[in-house]
């Protein structure tokens, strides 16, 4: 069982625009189908709300983490958080990261969601790196069990 | 409060604690021993292992808190098995988030592309 989740997805667009509709706010909002108060800023938080047909009265609020241009883009959020009368903001976070890479004149992008746990990703490597039986393997088991007994 | 708010905190708190039932090394070995296993008695699974039997109870009890394992009385002894649900739940809630983003993806395409 894979406790982060991740993306792979090719397009037909040169980096700099990709990189531009990930993090011009206003590009950002139209295709992620939300109305942003201002540009991204690392350090800073993001708040706007949904505009998604239905979730109009959700707040969306996130904490920018990095901007390395045309490389990297990631931010902190509560995931799925779409219940307005639930205050997540004391849940965990999860981290969300956009990775760019040019290939043949396109942009492959590796979209990553971590921390559902609760753990940042390369700390649980860490914890688990010493076991003789790591993370991934105990989660295969896991799955296959919990897959079989369905 | 609504009643689905209501049921929405407690899905939300269920899932936060079988994520942290899971956040930890002793606690993960156990799940995967007891998932393919029969159930085990504490002195059992701390055959083999550096822990001691009160630790090992210690992160019985918050599996146990999680739902992810119940406790079975035989005789004096307690003996403890694996309990699918939670995890199951768990492996729904991450693939609604995946599917979410396969939407989000598509759209950030036939933005870019068009």
């Amino acid at each position: 069982m894979n406790m982060s989740i991740e993306k792979r997805i090719e397009l037909k667009a040169p980096v700099s625009r990709v990189w531009r509709a990930l993090t011009d706010y206003n590009e950002f909002g139209e295709w992620f189908r939300v109305k942003l108060d201002g540009p991204f800023v690392p350090g800073q938080v993001s708040r706007g709300h949904v505009t998604y047909p239905g979730y109009e009265h959700i707040k969306w609020e996130a904490i920018v983490q990095q901007m390395e241009p045309e490389r990297l883009f990631s931010f902190t959020w509560h995931p799925y958080a779409v219940d307005p009368a639930i205050d997540y903001s004391s849940e965990p976070t999860t981290l969300v990261e956009f990775r760019l890479e040019p290939k043949d004149g396109g942009t492959v992008l590796f979209l990553t969601e971590s921390g559902f746990d609760a753990i940042p990703k390369d700390r649980r490597f860490e914890a688990f790196r010493m076991n003789d039986r790591g993370w991934t393997e105990q989660m295969t088991n896991i799955e296959r069990h919990v897959a079989n007994s369905s | 409060m609504s009643r689905t708010a209501l049921r929405g905190r407690a899905q939300l708190k269920g899932r936060a604690s079988v994520f942290a039932a899971l956040g930890d090394e002793t606690r993960l070995s156990l799940i995967g021993r007891l998932s393919n296993g029969p159930p085990q008695s504490i002195s059992r699974l701390a055959e083999g292992s550096m822990l001691t039997r009160q630790a090992i109870t210690k992160h019985l009890r918050v599996l146990e808190g999680a739902g992810v394992v119940r406790s079975i009385r035989i005789g004096r002894e307690s003996v403890f098995a694996f309990r699918p649900e939670p995890l199951r739940e768990l492996r729904s809630y991450l693939e609604r988030v995946s599917e979410q983003w396969d939407d989000t993806l598509a759209r950030l395409k036939s933005f870019v592309e068009n």
